[in-house]
C-alpha cells in the first residue's frame, strides 16, 4: 500500500511525519544526478530540525550522511574541509584533540555541518562571535546546474542565501570551516542564579561582555514574583593552568559516551504539568547562587542534553515543539508576554533558554539580531497551545521580531514577511539558481516560501 | 500542509452542504486554513456554503458536483481535486442522510440507498482519496461517523447500520494507513441540531454542528484517533453497548 522505497520522515519534535523517496548518495555526483531525476526535493542531515524543515512529503529526501568524510586539515590556519553529512560530534573527536573548536556550536553535537549552515545555527557565544555563517571559508553546493563553489567572496548573494536559507538554495555537499584554537578541552564556568526575569535579564545584560559563553536556564512554569527565575551559566575555555592533575596531563581531549538513553517512546509524555514544576524547581534550587571558576567538560558544558539519547521520546507519542523568538533589545516585555501567554494556556514548558544575541549576519533568512532570543520546549496536544502561540508570534513580528525557521512546525505564513523582511532578496536569489523550484521542503511550503501546487510551481515568480 | 498542532491548510470536503462540515471549516479558517473545495450533490447547497466560506476568509473555494455513490468516478475526483489544491490536508467525510427507518415505511430501495449513501459511498471516496493522498505522502481523514453506529437502535436501524458499518471501515482504514503519514480521525457526535435532523425530536445529550466542530478542531489538535461529540457520550456508550438487548430495544425514539 506505501509507494515504494519510501520512508517516513519526522523532526526532531517527533510529530507531522511525512513520506518521501529515502536517497542517501555518497558523492557530489550522485546528487547531481538524484537531482537530475527529481521533481523536487530537500537535504536532509541528522534531523535535529524540529519541525518539518527536513522533510519533503511527496518528493525526495536527499539524505546527507552518507558524505561525512574530513578531507583535509590545515594545522597553522585552522580550516578544516568537511563532507556536509559530517556531525559536529565527529569534527570535535577529530579536531579537540588537535587544539582546534568548532567556533560557533548549537545545543546538541548531532548536528550535520550542512544542516548547521543551513540554520545559520547560533551557539551561546553568539552576542560576541555571531553565527556560524561567519566562519565559513567556502562551500560546495550542488544546484540545478550543478555543483558551484560559493563564499563571501564567490557569489555572496547565493553563498549567503545559501546560509540560513533552510536547503532551498541546493545541496551543501562540502564547506571548509575556520576552527578556533583551544588550550584545553574544559571550560571554566561561573554559574548564578537570579531570583527572577528582570534581575536575569539585568545579570546578562551587564555580565555578558565578560564572558565568551552565555546562557541563561529560565524556569517557565513558575508564576508570580519568581516569573522567569534562572541559573545563569557563562564562561570561557579553561587555561591549562586552571586544570588540576590528570586533567591537566591530558588538557586535550574529547571523548564523550552516551551511557543513557530512552529506548522507546512512553504512551504518554512524561513531560507534563505533573512532572515539570517538580522539575523545574529542582533544577533552579540545586543550582549554587554562586559559583565561579567550576571547571566542566565540553560535552557538559555545550551538550548536556546529548547525554540522554533520543531524549525526544520523553514527550510521548505526540511529540512536542519548540518555540525560539528573538526580539530587539528594549523589547524584553515580549520575552514576559510569550511566558505568561503559555502560562494562562496552560502550556507547560521546560527549561527555557534565554540569551542575548549579538550582531547579525547578511544572510537574508538567518535568524539571529540584536536582541532576547527566548527558547522553550513545549509537549503538543494541548488545545489552547496554537491560538497561545499565534498571539506569541504577532506580539513577536509587532516588535520587530522573528521566531526561527529551524525549530518551527507552526508559525503564521502572513507573518513571514513582516519577520524576515529581506525575503524577496533571498526568493530572487532561489529563482535564479533553481527556476524549476526544484528545492522544496514541508516548511517552505507550509510559511509559502515555495508554492505548493506544481502548476503554480512552473510559473513561479520570486 | 499540516503544522504541528494539526491545523490544515488545504481541505475537501465530501459532503460539502453538511452543517458540521461548514462550522468546522469556519473554526479552521481562523486558524490556517486558505484552500477549500467542497464536493456534494446540491449544487445550492454547495454555493451557499463557498458562499459562507469566503465571508469566513478562505481564500480560495471551489465547488464541484459529486454523489458519492457514483463510485466509478470517485478516482478521479479525487485526482482533480488533489492536482487544485496542490496537497490536500484534511479530507473531511461528511456526506449521508438520515431517513425514515420505521419498518412501514421502507422498502429494498430505500435501504439499499440510505446504506449506500451513508456507508458504501463514503467508504468508497475515503478509499480513492486515501490511495491519492498516498502518492503525497500524508494527510489527515476525519470522517462524520455517529453513535447511532455504535450501538444500533431499533428506531432508525438503517442508518446506525450504515454509520456503524463505515465507523469500522475508518477503523480498518485507520489501522491500515499506519506508518504511511496518512491518518483517519472518526468523529462520533450524539443527536446534533442541523439541517439533517430538522423537524426530529432530540435526543438526551444533543448538540450543535459548532459544538462538533470545536471537538473536531480539539481532536486534531490532539491528534486524536475518536472524536465523541459531546465527550460524556463515550462514557454513556461505553456502558450502553453492555445493556441487554431486551432493554436496549425498550430505549424509545
Amino acid at each position: 500500500m506505501i509507494p515504494g522505497d519510501t520512508d517516513a520522515f519526522v523532526g526532531w519534535g517527533n510529530n507531522n511525519a511525512t513520506r518521501a523517496v529515502h536517497r542517501r548518495p555518497r558523492n557530489t555526483k550522485e546528487i547531481a544526478a538524484l537531482l537530475e531525476g527529481s521533481s523536487m526535493c530537500i537535504a536532509r542531515g541528522l534531523g535535529r530540525a524540529y519541525g518539518d524543515a527536513a522533510q519533503c512529503a511527496g518528493g525526495t529526501v536527499i539524505d546527507c550522511t552518507g558524505l561525512s568524510e574530513i578531507l583535509a586539515f590545515d594545522g597553522s590556519s585552522g580550516v578544516v574541509r568537511v563532507e556536509a553529512g559530517c556531525s559536529l560530534d565527529q569534527l570535535s573527536r577529530y579536531s579537540v584533540s588537535r587544539g582546534w573548536f568548532v567556533p560557533v556550536t548549537p545545543g546538541t553535537a548531532f548536528v550535520t555541518i550542512g544542516g548547521a549552515v543551513a540554520a545559520d545555527v547560533h551557539g551561546k557565544n553568539h552576542h560576541r562571535e555571531g553565527s556560524i555563517a561567519g566562519y565559513i571559508e567556502e562551500l560546495c553546493l550542488v544546484t540545478p546546474d550543478g555543483p558551484r563553489i560559493v563564499g563571501p567572496d564567490r557569489d555572496p548573494e547565493l553563498f549567503w542565501a545559501t546560509c540560513g536559507g533552510m536547503g532551498l538554495t541546493g545541496v551543501i555537499t562540502e564547506v571548509a570551516l575556520r576552527l578556533m584554537p583551544i588550550a584545553t578541552s574544559y571550560l571554566s564556568v561561573d554559574t548564578d542564579r537570579a531570583r527572577d526575569l528582570d534581575a536575569c535579564m539585568e545579570m546578562l545584560a551587564s555580565g555578558d561582555e565578560r564572558y565568551r559563553y552565555s546562557v541563561a536556564w529560565i524556569d517557565a512554569g513558575t508564576r508570580g514574583r519568581a516569573l522567569g527565575r534562572a541559573v545563569i551559566t557563562r564562561g570561557d575555555h579553561a587555561r591549562v593552568e586552571a586544570l588540576a592533575g590528570t586533567q591537566r596531563s591530558i588538557p586535550l581531549t574529547y571523548n564523550p559516551v552516551q551511557r543513557l538513553s530512552v529506548p522507546f517512546t512512553p504512551p504518554v509524555s512524561m513531560v507534563n504539568a505533573l512532572t515539570l514544576p517538580v522539575f523545574n524547581s529542582l533544577w533552579y534550587h540545586r543550582a549554587p547562587k554562586h559559583r565561579t571558576d567550576e571547571i566542566q567538560t565540553m560535552s557538559a558544558f555545550f551538550y548536556p542534553l546529548d547525554m540522554l539519547r533520543d531524549w525526544n521520546r520523553l514527550y510521548g507519542p505526540r511529540g512536542f515543539t519548540q518555540y525560539q523568538m528573538v526580539v530587539p533589545f528594549g523589547q524584553e516585555h515580549v520575552v514576559r508576554y510569550t511566558i505568561e501567554r503559555l502560562q494562562e494556556a496552560s502550556c507547560p514548558s521546560t527549561l527555557g533558554v534565554l540569551k542575548r544575541f549579538g550582531a547579525g549576519d547578511p544572510a537574508p533568512l538567518s535568524f539571529p539580531m540584536p536582541g532576547w532570543t527566548l527558547a522553550l520546549d513545549i509537549p503538543l496536544g494541548s488545545p489552547s497551545l496554537a491560538v497561545a502561540l499565534d498571539d506569541c508570534d504577532r506580539h513577536v513580528a509587532g516588535a520587530g521580531g522573528r521566531v526561527y525557521l529551524a525549530k518551527d512546525g507552526r508559525m503564521r505564513p502572513e507573518l513571514m514577511r513582516e519577520m524576515y523582511p529581506r525575503i524577496d532578496q533571498f526568493l530572487e536569489t532561489c529563482h535564479r539558481t533553481d527556476p524549476d523550484g526544484l528545492f522544496v521542503s514541508d516548511l517552505s511550503r507550509r510559511i509559502g516560501l515555495t508554492p505548493t501546487t506544481p502548476t503554480q510551481r512552473k510559473g513561479m515568480k520570486p | 500542509m499540516n503544522d504541528v498542532t494539526g491545523m490544515p491548510q488545504t481541505a475537501v470536503v465530501i459532503g460539502g452542504g453538511s452543517d458540521i462540515a461548514l462550522a468546522t471549516l469556519r473554526l479552521l479558517a481562523k486558524r490556517r486554513l486558505r484552500a477549500v473545495v467542497l464536493l456534494g450533490r446540491s449544487a445550492e447547497a454547495l454555493n451557499e456554503a463557498a458562499e459562507q466560506l469566503r465571508g469566513a476568509g478562505v481564500e480560495e473555494v471551489t465547488t464541484e458536483i459529486f454523489d458519492v455513490n457514483d463510485f466509478s468516478h470517485a478516482s478521479e475526483v479525487a485526482e482533480e481535486t488533489v492536482a487544485r489544491l496542490g496537497t490536500v490536508d484534511l479530507v473531511l467525510v461528511a456526506a449521508g442522510f438520515l431517513g425514515d427507518a420505521s419498518l412501514e415505511v421502507i422498502d429494498p430501495e430505500s435501504v439499499a440507498h440510505m446504506i449506500a449513501t451513508n456507508f458504501t459511498g463514503p467508504a468508497a471516496a475515503m478509499t480513492a482519496f486515501s490511495q491519492r493522498l498516498l502518492r503525497q505522502g500524508f494527510g489527515r481523514i476525519v470522517v462524520l461517523s455517529s453513535v447511532a453506529g455504535v450501538r444500533v437502535r431499533r428506531s432508525n436501524f438503517v442508518y446506525g447500520s450504515a454509520k456503524a458499518g463505515l465507523d469500522g471501515f475508518a477503523q480498518g482504514l485507520d489501522d491500515a494507513l499506519v506508518k504511511t503519514g496518512l491518518s483517519v480521525m472518526i468523529v462520533r457526535p450524539g443527536f446534533v441540531h442541523s439541517k439533517m435532523t430538522l423537524g426530529l425530536k432530540a435526543a438526551p445529550m444533543s448538540t450543535t454542528p459548532e459544538a462538533v466542530a470545536g471537538a473536531i478542531v480539539k481532536g486534531l489538535e490532539s491528534g486524536a484517533s475518536v472524536v465523541w461529540a459531546p465527550s460524556s457520550l463515550m462514557w454513556v456508550f461505553g456502558i450502553l453497548v453492555h445493556l441487554p438487548r431486551r432493554l436496549w430495544r425498550l430505549v424509545p425514539g
